[in-house]
This record gives C-alpha cells, sequence and structure tokens, in this order.
C-alpha cells in the first residue's frame, strides 16, 4: 500500500537532521543540512584540501637536493600524497555543491586560508625530518578524531589521510635518527629546526579555547570532537619522550611534568605570532600563494588542450556512430 | 577551467572476489583520463584490482527527502527474514 504524504517541513527536517547526529549517525550527501552546517563544512573541508595543496611546497622545495635516491624516492612519494589528500578533501567539499576551481579561485585570491604552518620557510633538510615528525605528527592528533566527523564523506577522506600519514610522520623521525646518529653539525641542523618548528607546530591547533568563538557549534555539530586546547595538550603529552628518545631539546624552560594533571605543563604562546601569520604577515604567505596561482595559470593550456580532445574524441564518436 | 571537466564518481575493487566499492570522485576530461587520475589518486598503495569510473551526472540515485516512503514496501515484510519463523529447537541444521 502507498501512502502519500505531504512534503515536510523545515521544522521536521531539521528535526530530522538533529536526531541523526543525535544518534551518532553520518549525514550523507543530498540530505537536507541547515545552511549554517552546510557552510561552516565547506569552510572546513576546503581549508584542509588547501592546506594539503601549499602544504606540497615547503617540502617539495626539497626534492632536487635530497641527499641520497632513497630519500629522494621517500620526500616524492610523501609530497605525492600530500596531492592526493588535497584531491581526496575537494572531492568531499564537492559532495555538498559547488566546483573544486572555485574553491582553488577561493584559495589564490586569499578568499579562503589554509594552515598557518606553511607560511614558514624550511631552511635545511633536517626540516623535512621535523616537518614529518612534528607537523604531521600534529595533524595526526587533529586529524584522527576527524575520521567520526558527522559529515560521512569527509570522515571517510580523513580515514584514508589518517593512514598514509602514519608513513609520513615515521619517515621523518627515521630521518631525524639518522642525521642524530651522524656528525655535530647534522645534529645542530636537527635542532636548529626542532627550535624554529616546536611553537609553529603547537600553533597549528588553533587559538585557545577562550578564544575559539566557533567551537561550541562545531562540537554540537560533532564536526569538532575536542578542543582545540584538549589536542594540543595531548599532542605535548605523545611528544615530549619522542623528543628524548630522539636526543633533542624542545625549545620551552617551562616544559615540565605536572603530576597532579597528568599532563606536561608548557610555557605561553605568542599568540600575536600566529594572527599575523594567519592574516597574511607570515615569512612565506604571498611566496606560496603566488606559486599556486602560478602552477595554476602555467596549467591553463593543459586543461583547455585535454578538453579540447576530448570533445573531439567525443564528436568523432558519434559521426561514426 | 575545471568546470569544463565533468565529475567522475570512482569504484575500486579491493581485491578478486569483492564487490567494487565507491572510494570517491575526481575530475578529468574524458573516461581514459578518469581511470589514470583514479588510478593515480585511490591505489597508490595496492588498494586496488580494478576501477570503474562513472560520470556523476549519469548515476541516478534515490533521493533522502523520500528516504521513508521510498523504502516502505520492505519494512512491513518481517516474513522475508529467517527468524520469523519458530522452529523447534530439537531439529536440526535450521
Amino acid at each position: 500500500m502507498t501512502v502519500t504524504e505531504p512534503a515536510p517541513s523545515e521544522a521536521d527536517l531539521e528535526r530530522h537532521f538533529e536526531h541523526t547526529i543525535a544518534k551518532d549517525q553520518r549525514i550523507e550527501p543530498r540530505d537536507w543540512l541547515p545552511e549554517a552546517y552546510r557552510k561552516t563544512m565547506v569552510r572546513q573541508i576546503a581549508q584542509h584540501a588547501h592546506s594539503e595543496i601549499i602544504g606540497m611546497q615547503p617540502e617539495g622545495n626539497w626534492i632536487t637536493r635530497a641527499p641520497s635516491l632513497r630519500r629522494k624516492a621517500i620526500l616524492l612519494a610523501k609530497v605525492q600524497d600530500e596531492a592526493g589528500h588535497g584531491l581526496y578533501l575537494y572531492s568531499a567539499a564537492e559532495t555538498l555543491g559547488g566546483d573544486r576551481g572555485d574553491l582553488t579561485e577561493k584559495l589564490i585570491s586569499g578568499r579562503q586560508k589554509y594552515s598557518s604552518i606553511f607560511n614558514y620557510p624550511t631552511l635545511s633538510f633536517a626540516d623535512v625530518g621535523v616537518i614529518g615528525w612534528l607537523v604531521d605528527g600534529a595533524a595526526i592528533c587533529n586529524q584522527v578524531p576527524l575520521c567520526r566527523s558527522s559529515y560521512g564523506p569527509y570522515a571517510r577522506a580523513m580515514i584514508r589521510i589518517c593512514k598514509e600519514e602514519s608513513f609520513h610522520q615515521r619517515q621523518g623521525y627515521e630521518l631525524l635518527m639518522t642525521m642524530m646518529s651522524g656528525t655535530e653539525a647534522q645534529r645542530e641542523m636537527v635542532q636548529d629546526a626542532v627550535d624554529r618548528y616546536w611553537w609553529p607546530s603547537l600553533m597549528m591547533f588553533g587559538p585557545p579555547d577562550d578564544d575559539s568563538p566557533n567551537t561550541a557549534q562545531s562540537m554540537a555539530w560533532k564536526i569538532k570532537r575536542h578542543t582545540n586546547d584538549e589536542l594540543r595538550q595531548r599532542f605535548v603529552d605523545m611528544t615530549v619522550p619522542q623528543a628524548e628518545a630522539l636526543g633533542v631539546t624542545l625549545p620551552d624552560p617551562e616544559l615540565t611534568w605536572n603530576a597532579e594533571r597528568g599532563h606536561y605543563d608548557f610555557g605561553s604562546i605568542d599568540w600575536d605570532e600566529l594572527k599575523q601569520v594567519i592574516s597574511g604577515g607570515g615569512p612565506c604567505n604571498t611566496e606560496r600563494v603566488e606559486r599556486r596561482r602560478a602552477a595554476h595559470e602555467d596549467g591553463a593550456w593543459v586543461r583547455e588542450a585535454a578538453a579540447a580532445h576530448a570533445r573531439k574524441q567525443q564528436q568523432r564518436k558519434e559521426v561514426a556512430a | 577551467m575545471t568546470g569544463e571537466w565533468p565529475l567522475y564518481e570512482v569504484f575500486v575493487r579491493g581485491k578478486r572476489g569483492l564487490n567494487h566499492v565507491h572510494v570517491g570522485s575526481l575530475r578529468a576530461a574524458d573516461d581514459d583520463m578518469a581511470l589514470h587520475n583514479a588510478r593515480d589518486l585511490y591505489t597508490r598503495r595496492n588498494e586496488g584490482v580494478s576501477i570503474w569510473v562513472v560520470k556523476a551526472a549519469d548515476i541516478a540515485a534515490s533521493s533522502p527527502d523520500e528516504k521513508d516512503p521510498f523504502f516502505a514496501p520492505s519494512g512491513d515484510k518481517v516474513y522475508r527474514h529467517p527468524t520469523f519463523y519458530d522452529i523447534p529447537e530439537n531439529v536440526p541444521h535450521m
């Protein structure tokens, strides 16, 4: 028996959406969504995708100067993964409507952001190792809980990404262990890279909780599972023993074990620096976006030629038919 | 410009004996390019032995808005499930 029911009202749809989230079920493409959820999701996924794409540059900088064929092959594979991660995420963003071409336009015109960490320069090959260890380590801390994001396509992309990030972190740490067992000059390079990347890595988790106005709504929608400060603390706790095993010093004199809290205490972060880097004033902001713009514009003829070729093939097929 | 490249959905068979499973999407100018891009993007670590690509515009899908009525015909047919039938416990291999 078929019963025809009246179309559900907006309030009904909203209730259904809230109910789906409350039951810890995933929101899927073509489901009805509140506009604010859609907008927040597109912004979050696009920003994440852009970070992966821009993130190819600091390490790509060292591909031609890798010290051995082994390191070069590893670095190439890693940078290719970053491109892949960007594309998984653009794919997820497209399920919410819109076009990945528009997202690229928004990136190169500065209307959408990417992670602040990629605006720092890579000055020595040790930076490649430290980025794998600290930057990818921080990214893993951030991303593992996102595998349970309420938005299905994003959660699934994150599962793929997290699997691959583990290779990134381990190759970085192994690279650093190799350098630490080398010459005094190599050990100094590693320590210098750690000194430069430690604080920016802590900033990757975003502003402190009392200055993060969107956190409450994002947690209610289950698109964020832990606060910035919780994840930052987890990262510090995980990293301290890794630094000890490596034999480097984390550049924070206030870093001490607090038995009462069961966590490491650490010094205060220079939030002015984060604000400055996010708003375009970091050491490499202009260079990164210009490089992305040039790659996009230099590739225009390839995209046009491929489209023209596809049209011609299609026409030939139609004539033959 | 990517607007000119259609969106393709990608399905990968992980290994022999399994169904193809949807893994994501990509943009490509034509079917051949879509297959090559799908290989590079979704099977960098031997995740597949076979790939299907299909233009997203060619997929017909049920709408989640009509979810309840659309799937209602199977909702009230409990007799399609084996647990609907009571069989005495001393009857073997059932």
